[in-house]
């Protein structure tokens, strides 16, 4: 990959190669649009804005208990503290006092009960924390406390579920399975995942006149925190403007659970007056938000004698924490991928959703699909140990192929034309040299006592869409100037995926005008209405098209004008680099700017309006059939470990990634998209361990005890390739969804501890390893190899 | 000096009406208005607030050190020159750690960049960073959500050791002084008091007319009970000032003495070219920018079950030496640790430092640390193991194996030693000896690990000790390795 150019114009003179100018960004390395101001402190995020005059500060009262009745709730001494300017309560609110995003049914403040140890019951506003803190130990709530649900098990026990069941069914699974000459059988566990944004949630309500309120949020969702928030204080939305300068992560924690914090500090703006933030601290964020879905299965495969997959059952088991969140469409994209890169003949998919007395779970990148693959790839594994085949060969067999294996569990057609998986499994075996590795690992595994190496393979499928057909929509808004530069502003938001960078390209290509001379505004409400998350790997798919619409009309409109200052035809006019030109002139440039000095005189209008929505996508939750999915965005991975058999500790030592996103808008971006996700799949596959007492208490609610990967957990040799050659029809630019299928990758670092696991054992052995791969599993699994083998 | 004075990039910063237990990251952000620092955790375990201070290096050079502002109080720096961010860009340029983060797309969300950056620039200025390992260790106390960490060792090979000379470098001096540490300071507001007493004879009369008084030396520990439960000590006694405090020097009759306020840092640039197992412990004992300031007394006198020193020391036979008005007092160190995070100190007495002897001829010595996350993390079983091997008969003639996370102090575990004194050293021995291990200890289960764990990993690192010290008595520990003990 080349070294990427300057977005802005350097201090000091760069090397060349940065100086290099091209006709278009687009395709083409650039730096992350706010990577320098990131390293100053210039690049502001909501907590760093300067404090509007007489601001006042939020200390959350929270639930000591999983469970119980509220019996009492009195404000009257916290409210005397001094300093003290409020204390809110449900009885406080002025509208709903509900926060549920799809489903009503998250109170913004607990009125008769709580439903999870943390849950808010009151928000103290005073001038300081420390009045603010003080004041919260002094309101008075009283509990009677009630039995919690806390697990799956228990929920399912006590039949404590959220929405219904959802089915995917084809062929006759009972029969193929009583067929099969193999049969694999079991359960799948994975844990939560926290988020671990580094900046924790974080809202600033301003008060404006005639009622209406602007919120600087620290969001995924604007139009969702507008909706919300215009719900709890019953007014309409436009008194309501929601702005994100941009977020310190999200991950698909700021999707649907800032709106609650934001939703405290606007009713805090209204009824005290003043400017309010509510800012979470690191234990609080992570005791009061939801996490990645734990998810419980329990799988029957039937495979031939040659690996190959001919029946699938499976239930799976969500535990959605108290209220319902997302959890439906995490369900429903967990079954979605189930098949992962896979062709089932026969199959049964059943998935339900547990309600708990926990926090609730929420989309986390991913989004359910990771659960969902985790239970295909266990089945393959143990299929591939027990029948003593190479588990990347038995994946390469049951890939999707042509005609009939190219059916989805949802029927929905994987065009063989747009199918990536054997050129990515072809590219990266060979790049990675796997089958030289994997002989000279079973060298080393015979020589060494203590230490053992394994090696896998892991594909990604992942469609790409929001499940929820509706979603796919998005708006732009262009403001060409005079002088002819240019703000942009979309409808996506800025968390670090680097959306921005690319929709400057998308933007600067379409104009024909330089980076720099575009603006990428704070992502607004009142700029661009009736938004979706900037979620499900989607912001650039969906907001490239609009931005390149908004683009278009504007270029359009200056074309005729172009062509005046150029004596040509209005359709060979040229728009590039800053300049316009004809055709087969290009030493006669007239700058950009000149045209729109010019249009402004000539009373041409230079805003516009872009909108996209996704077509021909639909679903029938029902029948469990359709076509949810615009594309499918594929990668695939080798993964070495090293483990140790003394304590159970493993490293990363080379991971290798061709990752399939089209014609990339910009690869550098991709590239870091495809490595970091891949990182933040190892940390929740091997170290990151969410552990609640019996009590539903986060035992785990700092980075003191809760361990996302560091610097040392990088993989030591790190190849990451984006395939070549893969342009995508009916995407933006030819480019793929990148966000969240490279975690998926990680699923691998699991097959390859098996495989040096399994080393410790006799052949064929059927490795036992619990998720998440903390060194003790590791151990455990070790020692249960061991045992197998002296027996 | 009476009120609180500190160089903030470039400006002198006099404080007189502020609480001693405001951290230099909430001055930065609520006072200052610099808000590069950012707060990720308020514990050290994030690395998002990290800023740097220019330090004096036990060979008298001055260099910068990066540490975590949420848990540096603010007359923790009184008298030193303190960067952020902010400052790096200079006339409009930015620094070459900034551009190196840029150019390598180091950072994505960006949240934990500047806190990155300023690790960086300590990597910039340091003239030490001649292997791969030691950049990892430079970087581990800064955590990214975003990156894989990739780009930001890429831009950390760049810049390590580049030391341009500019601004900062010329900051350094010579010529350049802080203004000394010394300080009575009083909050007019909160009456609190902190204490950096230049002499012994201050501090003991400081000790007596301030009953309330906390003693504290790098405050990495205490400073969390300000930032995570709130409290506002009333009298904090600080013992950076006391010059006889600080370092590592020889001791009388051989061996060495760690002061107590020596920075951990200093113990690891000792430690690694004369104690390897020492430094293999140091290695993992915390992040670069908490091992800057966590000093060897701090980590011994919280007498944790799981502080990293103390097995280590232990095995190497260390004495802690304890002083007071009233003189000095010894004892092995094994003993300084009466209960659960209870220390053998008297009231108005402190711990001077820690004497550590020659090793003992035939000495096999290793040291170490399992934790879920190898790096920046707490151990659930830590170890420092000695064995002394008669070389004709082969037989042990002593053990000191010390543990840690495997009962309520870091302790030894005597009935494992008595069954391994008088064996033929072997790995039958080991493994028969290691069976007394259930007897030593009954661990805990918490969520660093089961106790099941805890007992099969104490039995594991005896046997690993055993493979480890074959070839090597005092074996360090390689790079890269996956594992605290590793062998093959």
């Amino acid at each position: 990959m080349r070294k990427p150019r300057e977005l802005e114009p350097p201090s000091t003179p760069p090397p060349s190669a940065l100086t290099e100018v091209r006709v278009s960004p687009l395709h083409q390395p650039a730096l992350h649009e706010s990577g320098l101001r990131h390293t100053s402190g210039e690049a502001l995020y909501v907590d760093d804005l300067p404090h509007p005059p007489g601001m006042l500060v939020a200390w959350l009262v929270t639930s000591p208990h999983a469970h119980a009745r509220i019996t009492k709730l009195d404000t009257t001494k916290a409210k005397a503290v001094p300093g003290v300017h409020a204390v809110l309560t449900h009885a406080e609110v002025l509208g709903l006092n509900n926060v549920g995003p799809v489903v009503h049914d998250e109170e913004l403040f607990a009125s008769t009960e709580v439903h999870f140890h943390g849950q808010t019951v009151a928000c103290v506003l005073a001038e300081s924390y420390r009045a603010a803190r003080e004041a919260a130990a002094r309101v008075e709530v009283a509990y009677e406390p009630l039995p919690a649900i806390l697990t799956i098990e228990e929920a399912i026990r006590a039949g404590s579920f959220l929405g219904d069941a959802h089915v995917m069914r084809r062929g006759d699974v009972k029969a193929a399975l009583a067929a099969a000459p193999v049969r694999v059988s079991g359960t799948v566990d994975n844990g939560a995942q926290d988020h671990f944004y580094l900046e924790t949630q974080v809202s600033l309500a301003v008060p404006e006149e005639g009622g209406a309120v602007r919120i600087h949020s620290s969001t995924q969702h604007p139009s969702e925190v507008q909706a919300i928030v215009a719900h709890v204080l019953g007014v309409g939305r436009q008194r309501i403007t929601v702005e994100v300068p941009r977020m310190g992560g999200g991950f698909g924690g700021k999707e649907t659970q800032a709106a609650g914090f934001a939703a405290m500090a606007a009713l805090g703006a209204c009824v005290t007056g003043r400017p309010v933030k509510v800012w979470l601290n690191r234990d609080r964020d992570m005791m009061t938000t939801g996490k990645r879905h734990p998810f419980h299965s329990r799988f029957d495969a039937g495979f031939d004698e040659d690996g190959r997959l001919l029946a699938l059952d499976v239930d799976i088991y969500a535990n959605g924490g108290f209220s319902t969140d997302l959890t439906g469409a995490i369900l429903d994209r967990a079954l979605f991928h189930l098949d992962n890169a896979y062709f089932i003949p026969a199959l049964e998919f059943r998935g339900r959703a547990c309600r708990t007395n926990l926090p609730s779970n929420t989309a986390f990148r991913g989004f359910g699909g990771p659960q969902g693959m985790l239970v295909i790839e266990e089945a393959l594994n143990r299929a591939a140990e027990r029948l003593g085949l190479d588990p990347a060969e038995v994946r390469r067999r049951n890939f999707y192929g042509a005609a009939p294996r190219n059916r989805t569990p949802y029927d929905q057609e994987v065009k063989f034309e747009d199918n990536r998986l054997l050129r990515l499994f072809d590219e990266v075996m060979k790049s990675a040299e796997y089958a030289r590795r994997r002989e000279a690992i079973a060298a080393f595994n015979a020589s060494s006592k203590y230490q053992k190496r394994g090696l896998a393979f892991q594909p990604v499928k992942f469609g790409i869409s929001f499940t929820t057909s509706h979603l796919n929509q998005a708006g732009a808004l262009v403001n060409v100037y005079a002088d002819g530069t240019v703000q942009l502003s979309h409808g996506g938001t800025e968390m670090g995926q680097g959306l921005h960078t690319k929709m400057l390209a998308v933007c600067a290509h379409a104009l024909g005008v330089r980076t720099s001379a575009i603006r990428v505004m704070n992502t607004a409400t009142d700029k661009v209405p009736n938004t979706s998350a900037t979620a499900a790997s989607s912001g650039a798919d969906l907001n490239g098209q609009a931005v390149k619409a908004a683009c278009e009309q504007i270029r359009e409109r200056l074309r005729p004008i172009a062509a005046r200052l150029l004596h040509a035809d209005p359709d060979e006019v040229i728009f590039e680099d800053g300049e316009v030109y004809a055709r087969g002139r290009p030493s006669a440039r007239v700058p950009f700017r000149e045209v729109t000095a010019q249009a402004y005189l000539a009373q041409v209008s230079m805003s516009a309006t872009g909108y996209y929505r996704t077509p021909n996508i639909h679903y029938d939750r029902v029948a469990g059939k359709g076509k949810p999915f615009h594309y499918f965005a594929y990668g695939a991975a080798v993964v070495e470990v090293e483990v140790s058999g003394l304590t159970g500790e493993h490293r990363l030592k080379r991971v290798d990634i061709v990752h399939d996103v089209g014609a990339s808008l910009v690869p550098t971006i991709d590239r870091g998209q495809v490595e970091g996700g891949f990182v933040q799949g190892w940390g929740w596959l091997t170290c990151e361990e969410v552990l609640f007492d019996d009590q539903g208490r986060l035992r785990t609610h700092s980075p003191d005890t809760y361990k996302i990967p560091a610097f040392g957990d990088a993989p030591l040799d790190f190849r990451v390739q984006l395939l070549e050659n893969a342009a995508q029809d009916d995407v933006i630019h030819g480019s793929k969804a990148v966000g969240e299928p490279p975690l998926m990758l990680a699923i691998g670092a699991v097959t390859a501890l098996r495989h040096a696991i399994a080393a410790f054992g006799p052949p064929k052995h059927e490795v036992q390893l619990r998720i998440p791969c903390t060194p003790e599993a590791v151990l455990f699994a070790i020692e249960h190899a061991k045992r197998a083998a002296s027996r | 000096m009476d009120h609180l004075r500190f160089c903030l990039n470039d400006r002198w910063i006099d404080l007189k009406d502020i609480s001693p237990t405001t951290t230099v990251l909430r001055y930065l952000r609520d006072h200052a208005h610099l808000t590069a620092t950012k707060e990720g955790c308020a514990e050290g375990d994030c690395g998002a607030c990290t800023v740097a201070v220019a330090e004096e290096r036990p060979d008298g050079k001055r260099t910068y050190r990066a540490i975590n502002a949420c848990l540096l109080l603010l007359p923790m720096v009184q008298g030193k020159r303190v960067y952020t961010a902010e400052a790096l860009k200079r006339n409009g340029e930015y620094h070459l750690v900034q551009r190196a983060m840029a150019e390598n797309l180091g950072s994505q969300c960006g949240y934990c960049t500047p806190g990155i950056v300023m690790a960086l620039f300590e990597a910039c200025y340091r003239d030490d960073l001649d292997q791969p390992w030691k950049i990892d260790a430079q970087m581990a106390g800064n955590l990214c959500r975003c990156t894989g960490y990739r780009p930001i060792r890429a831009a950390a090979n760049e810049v390590a050791g580049k030391r341009p000379d500019d601004h900062f470098a010329q900051a350094l001096g010579p010529g350049v002084k802080d203004e000394p540490m010394q300080l009575a300071y009083t909050s007019p507001h909160t009456q609190q008091r902190y204490y950096n007493p230049a002499t012994f004879e201050e501090l003991w009369d400081v000790l007596d007319r301030e009953p309330e008084a906390r003693i504290v030396a790098g405050g990495t520990d205490l400073s969390l009970e300000v930032t995570k439960r709130y409290a506002d000590p009333p009298v904090l006694v600080s013992l950076e000032a006391i010059a006889g405090l600080k370092g590592v020097r020889p001791g009388a009759g051989g061996g060495h003495v760690f002061g107590a306020t020596t920075p951990v840092t200093d113990l690891e640039d000792w430690a690694s070219a004369h104690s390897p197992p020492l430094e293999r412990m140091l290695r993992y004992f915390g992040a670069r920018a908490i091992k800057n300031r966590a000093t060897v007394g701090g980590n011994l006198c919280n007498a944790s079950p799981i502080g990293d020193l103390a097995p280590v020391l232990i095995a190497l036979g260390a004495e802690a030496v304890l002083r007071s008005r009233a003189g000095e007092r010894r004892m092995p160190l094994e003993d300084f640790f009466v209960a659960y995070r209870k220390t053998a100190l008297e009231p108005k007495e402190i711990l001077a430092g820690v004497k550590v002897p020659p090793l003992p001829p035939h000495a096999r010595v290793s040291a170490y640390k399992v934790s879920k996350r190898r790096e920046l993390d707490i151990s659930a079983v830590s170890a420092g193991l000695c064995v002394t091997v008669d070389p004709t008969s082969r037989r042990v003639t002593s053990a000191r194996l010390a543990y840690g996370g495997m009962a309520a102090t870091p302790a030894r575990a005597r009935k494992t030693e008595a069954a391994l004194v008088g064996q033929v050293w072997t790995e039958d021995s080991v493994l028969a000896a290691a069976k007394q291990l259930a007897e030593d200890f009954t661990p805990l289960s918490d969520h660093r690990g089961s106790a099941p764990y805890r007992a099969l990993v104490a039995r594991n690192l005896l046997l690993g000790f055993f493979e480890e010290t074959k070839a090597q008595p005092c074996p360090r520990l390689p790079h890269p390795h996956t594992a605290t003990v590793e062998v093959r």
